[in-house]
């Protein structure tokens, strides 16, 4: 993690209604570059309403999210251009969703897959893209020689690690990840969290997690927020969340959790 | 030159909320300092705060009142109330801490765990492997143990790790919570050994050791916790 003065992401009183029901109320943080954010709750309790609205996947009803672009220069997501927009999610940011068939396209190779997201950026040189894409499909540990075969023919974890290469291929400076270890057998998690652990010291990458996992969220955060009802009620230190946690809620949450 | 590491009325309590609420204290009025090339041992039964104290320091646990100040980087900073982020940058390069227990992580080797705090802060893999082996060789820990996780290692073992992954930063603060306790006298000694080169490198440790041989060989200084203590006499 390097110390700059200037936080990647602010986010300023994000608050979401659905009609009359709220989905997240007055959140506000600074994400800072190589930080990862752990954001923990229960089902309903906001949190992937919250990634989706910081992520600009999805339009707050109130508040404001800024990014600091490569140029140094804040941005207010919501006053950019559609176009900008998509632009970002596609180079500069990535979207590691609980499911990989909604971040993957599992009729193509998985090696077009991954290049897919260099061509984006602009990258027309065939034998460099499968060279880029064998390179990473390593780094996530799938071998080489299944780069022609479609994600469908995937099992769940490689599908996961497949949908992590896809997204940092383009080396972004930020990725958004919602219950990324969500569906997968424990011995598969351990391997997704290594690999994710390893990535972000790596690539000096910025990650906002939304689990249920306070496991996951101790092995791969450094700082985390807790919500309830919409809203952060706790926030902090994952090690001081965890270890000495003050809101009722969070007491319950860590108390919860089962000892092997 | 001020002491590297202040306590000033530092009061801790923990609030159950799953038991009505009810309110435990468990130290207040601690203060003390740890001066550089000394090392500073908190004495007293168990269950007094001794750990808690620790913890405080090092962020673990949140600090009720009272100031915990470091020097980091040639500025005075508050532990108690600083930024996570502060917090963390404090731990990457002045305050390091051997806990009770090792935290282990599935898949990653003893060697790289010893190397991780070394490899954080700039050092090339290849040369913060190569200290986390010259420590690892020092403590004993058979060489056929480096390249696999601890999580099946005996209490001893992995207490080793964890010995040489704080031991393996020249971090001018040092935190030890019991780093002895699962340990046979052979290692013991090399313990006290590197204890006593921090102390010659200027490192102001502060530890926890029921050990009485470990912590006549070693303190400086003996704080009585049982001082700081928030509850009434029983």
């Amino acid at each position: 993690m390097t110390t700059t003065d200037q936080p990647l992401l602010s986010v300023a009183g994000v608050t979401k209604y659905y009609g009359d029901r709220m989905g997240c109320a007055d959140v506000s943080f600074d994400l800072w570059p190589g930080e990862v954010l752990a954001v923990v709750g229960e089902s309903g309790s906001g949190k992937t309403t919250l990634l989706n609205c910081i992520s600009s996947r999805l339009r707050p009803t109130r508040g404001s999210v800024h990014y600091a672009m490569r140029d140094g220069q804040s941005r207010s997501l919501f006053e950019m251009g559609e176009a900008e927009r998509r632009f970002l999610m596609r180079t500069d940011w990535g979207f590691v969703h609980q499911n990989p068939a909604d971040g993957l396209r599992m009729t193509v190779s998985a090696g077009a897959n991954v290049g897919e997201r260099l061509m984006a950026v602009g990258d027309r040189h065939y034998g460099r893209i499968r060279g880029t894409a064998i390179d990473w499909l390593g780094r996530v540990e799938i071998a080489a020689d299944r780069i022609d075969d479609q994600p469908r023919a995937f099992s769940g974890g490689m599908r996961q690690r497949l949908q992590i290469a896809r997204n940092l291929v383009t080396a972004p400076r930020l990725v958004f990840m919602d219950e990324p270890t969500g569906g997968l057998d424990v011995s598969v998690q351990a391997r997704l969290l290594d690999l994710v652990r390893g990535l972000v010291s790596d690539l000096d990458l910025s990650i906002i997690v939304v689990t249920h996992d306070l496991a996951v969220a101790r092995l791969l955060s450094h700082r985390m927020m807790v919500m309830k009802d919409g809203h952060v009620i706790e926030t902090g230190l994952t090690d001081r969340v965890l270890d000495d946690p003050r809101e009722p809620y969070t007491q319950l949450l860590v108390s919860s959790i089962l000892q092997v | 030159m001020a002491a590297p590491l202040v306590l000033r009325n530092v009061r801790k309590s923990f609030t159950m909320h799953l038991r009505g609420g009810i309110e435990i204290p468990v130290v207040d009025g601690v203060d003390f300092q740890a001066e550089a090339g000394t090392c500073t041992v908190l004495g007293g039964p168990s269950g007094i705060g001794k750990s808690s104290i620790l913890k405080m320091i090092y962020g673990n646990y949140g600090v009720d009142g009272g100031q915990i100040l470091i020097n980091h980087a040639g500025t005075t900073m508050d532990l108690a109330s600083a930024e996570p982020r502060t917090v963390l940058d404090i731990r990457r390069r002045t305050l390091g801490y051997v806990s009770q227990f090792l935290r282990t992580v599935p898949r990653v080797s003893a060697l790289d765990i010893v190397a991780e705090p070394l490899v954080r802060t700039g050092t090339p893999a290849k040369a913060a492997r190569g200290n986390a082996s010259a420590l690892l060789n020092r403590l004993n820990l058979p060489q056929e143990l480096w390249d696999l996780p601890p999580a099946t290692f005996s209490g001893g073992e992995q207490q080793r790790v964890n010995i040489a992954r704080g031991f393996i930063t020249s971090h001018p603060v040092l935190l030890l919570d019991e780093p002895t306790a699962s340990l046979d006298a052979r290692n013991r000694k090399v313990v006290v050994a590197m204890i006593r080169e921090k102390k010659a490198n200027g490192v102001a440790l502060v530890g926890i050791f029921h050990d009485a041989d470990v912590r006549d060989a070693i303190a400086d200084t003996v704080i009585d916790v049982s001082s700081f203590t928030a509850r009434k006499a029983a």
